[in-house]
């Protein structure tokens, strides 16, 4: 097991250190000079090479990589190059409104998919098995966009029921939970619909087995083996997937920060790159690239101490 | 004589998969997703005859009205036809969704074969990188490229293509890994077959199958993704009619008009909905050990 997390610990690393090599060469593979495509056609010649000292671009790519992996080991972000403030207090700032936004959508998605799993596969076959299928396949079919925009239309705009845009009224946590509700539910769409079914199918594969039939036969309540016995074991192979979750809403959280005008990573880096501001691209997607890292890790682990059978590090893959 | 037969074996498994389409019309999701999947083709196919108006046309004095008998879907800010951009849009998702998968599909089959194939530190090192590439979420990725590219409708593909080849190169690979352990390739190899023969003779042929069907379930993906690109202002540039672009167009004139958000919106879910029951379907008709394979 140390062997395993030490292993994982020297790859989460080299991962971030490939990502860093990438973002730096991608802007010299790339046709076209960064400094001059941000400051536009008409941009006099010093301020394009006091730009392009800024982002270290003056100097030989292999010095640039240098700078860049040193930056990531000092965990040094720099400085935006245009407001010159710092960029881990702009990343500080962020970072919170997107993980308690991807945390809500998470347990959002559970509170409502995992229910709707669990009937699936206690009635199978039925027809409200049928019409679970069909929602939770159409849930998973909603893009996380479309998903913010139709409740926006219905809810803020039309029916007025709902705060649209930003984060509410500063240190009023009612009016942040308000403005949160919306959001959290666009990105939770999709998982309501991937939890329901996978829920579903291993629920299904649990409840063949023979201690499920041996507690049904010594007179259980259904509910007490549904809920106690079958989804303590069921639940298992979601644990696996919610580290690609934590990717997947990074990336739902680009469009619903953007759609719903809320502080957050996704909107700094999207803001970045449309200001072709490139540190701050590149210290954004070297921290969403961790949390990716970091979440696979701790999905795991998780994975390994709710079922001791799992033995990490001895399949490899 | 026996020994041919059993390298002709993949191939003649995957022709006789070809008349599938009366199992998978067997699954009442099925049927729906082959009708919704059809009606798509025929949007894509008929898209002249199907839309009253072009794509571009403004008609400035009836912007942003609601559906009526000149405009049946309503019209967006700059009085165009939505039924019509709606219809054109199709074309343009399949013709972004098509090469890009495309793209991924074949650079994934050549790192999965190399890695797999050759195996040791090569495929060590294909790991890392691909593990590096996947770190980044798709839309992340794409959008730092396409920031540097500039956003057109070829640079999109390439994007996509980029983004979507470290899973298929996975996939790929991990056949690779369980094909090459055969018994006939052994035999093969001790013909004097080259490398490349077998590669491209033996392995490929046993492992295109999966991929092909990760392909199928992959163009809706594709085709949500792009629009999703082109909502953001860096996929395909207006007046191009993508569904993305009716959308951001809708966004910027939500409070005037509900109309474009919700038919381009509505379109695109049920389109992926179409895609995703004909895939889901058909790969647990060709292929039912494959279902669960791709949970996210």
């Amino acid at each position: 097991m140390r062997t395993y997390l030490v292993k994982r610990m020297l790859m989460t690393i080299l991962v971030l250190v490939l990502v860093t090599v990438y973002l730096t060469l991608l802007i010299h593979i790339v046709p076209g000079d960064p400094a001059k495509s941000l400051l536009g056609p008409r941009a006099n010649p010093d301020l394009i090479a006091k730009v392009r000292a800024a982002m270290d671009l003056d100097k030989p790519v292999l010095e640039q990589l240098g700078l860049a992996l040193w930056s990531l080991a000092r965990l040094d972000m720099g400085n935006d190059i245009f407001t010159g403030r710092s960029i881990s207090e702009l990343v500080g700032a962020a970072l919170p409104h997107t993980l308690i936004l991807a945390w809500t959508s998470l347990s959002l998605a559970a509170l409502l998919g995992i229910p709707l799993g669990v009937y699936s596969a206690t009635h199978p076959d039925s027809w409200l098995d049928l019409v679970t299928a069909v929602i939770s396949i159409s849930f998973i079919t909603i893009p996380s966009y479309v998903g913010g925009l139709f409740l926006l239309l219905i809810f803020a705009v039309q029916l007025k029921v709902m705060p649209a845009i930003g984060l509410g009224e500063e240190g009023n946590i009612l009016d942040y939970v308000k403005h949160l509700i919306l959001p959290a539910t666009a990105l939770a769409i999709t998982w309501v619909g991937y939890l329901a079914r996978l829920v579903r199918a291993s629920m299904l594969e649990v409840l063949n087995q023979t201690y499920i039939r041996a507690s049904m036969a010594a007179g259980l309540s259904r509910r007490q083996v549904f809920y106690k016995y079958a989804l303590k074991n069921a639940i298992i192979p979601t644990v696996a997937i919610l580290g690609i979750g934590v990717g997947n809403l990074m990336a739902g959280a680009v469009f619903v920060e953007l759609i719903f005008t809320r502080p957050g990573m996704g909107s700094l880096i999207y803001n970045a790159i449309q200001a072709r501001n490139y540190p701050v691209v590149r210290a954004g997607v070297l921290v969403v690239a961790f949390l990716f890292v970091a979440a696979n890790l701790l999905a795991d682990l998780l994975y390994t101490y709710l079922d001791p059978r799992i033995q990490l590090g001895k399949v490899r893959g | 004589m026996q020994y041919q037969a059993r390298v002709t074996r993949p191939y003649q498994r995957i022709l006789n998969r070809i008349p599938i389409l009366g199992d998978v019309l067997q699954q009442p999701l099925g049927v729906l997703g082959f009708l919704i999947v059809l009606a798509f083709m025929l949007m894509v196919l008929l898209a002249p005859l199907l839309a009253p108006y072009g794509y571009a046309e403004q008609d400035i004095p009836s912007m942003l009205q609601g559906p009526s008998r000149a405009h049946w879907l309503g019209t967006d800010h700059l009085g165009r036809d939505l039924w019509s951009r709606i219809v054109y849009g199709a074309r343009i998702a399949l013709s972004v969704a098509v090469p890009a998968v495309l793209i991924a599909l074949s650079g994934g089959i050549l790192v999965g074969l190399i890695a797999g194939y050759v195996g040791g530190a090569v495929d060590d090192v294909t790991l890392v990188i691909l593990d590096s590439i996947q770190a980044f979420p798709a839309v992340i990725l794409a959008l730092t490229i396409l920031a540097l590219l500039g956003p057109s409708l070829i640079n999109v593909i390439i994007v996509i293509g980029l983004a979507w080849t470290p899973g298929y190169a996975r996939v790929a690979r991990a056949q690779v890994l369980t094909t090459k352990q055969n018994q006939y390739i052994e035999v093969e190899r001790s013909l004097g077959a080259s490398q490349a023969r077998i590669l491209g003779f033996h392995i490929l042929p046993n492992i295109i199958s999966p991929l092909l069907i990760l392909a199928a379930m992959d163009l809706p993906v594709v085709i949500t993704f792009e629009a999703g690109l082109s909502f953001l202002g860096l996929g395909v540039r207006p007046p191009t009619p993508s569904w993305g672009v009716i959308l951001s167009d809708g966004f910027s004139f939500i409070r005037q008009s509900p109309w474009p958000i919700t038919w381009a919106g509505l379109t695109l879910i049920i389109t992926t909905l179409g895609f995703t029951l004909f895939g889901e379907t058909l790969r647990d008709v060709l292929d039912p050990a494959l279902s669960g394979t791709r949970g996210a």
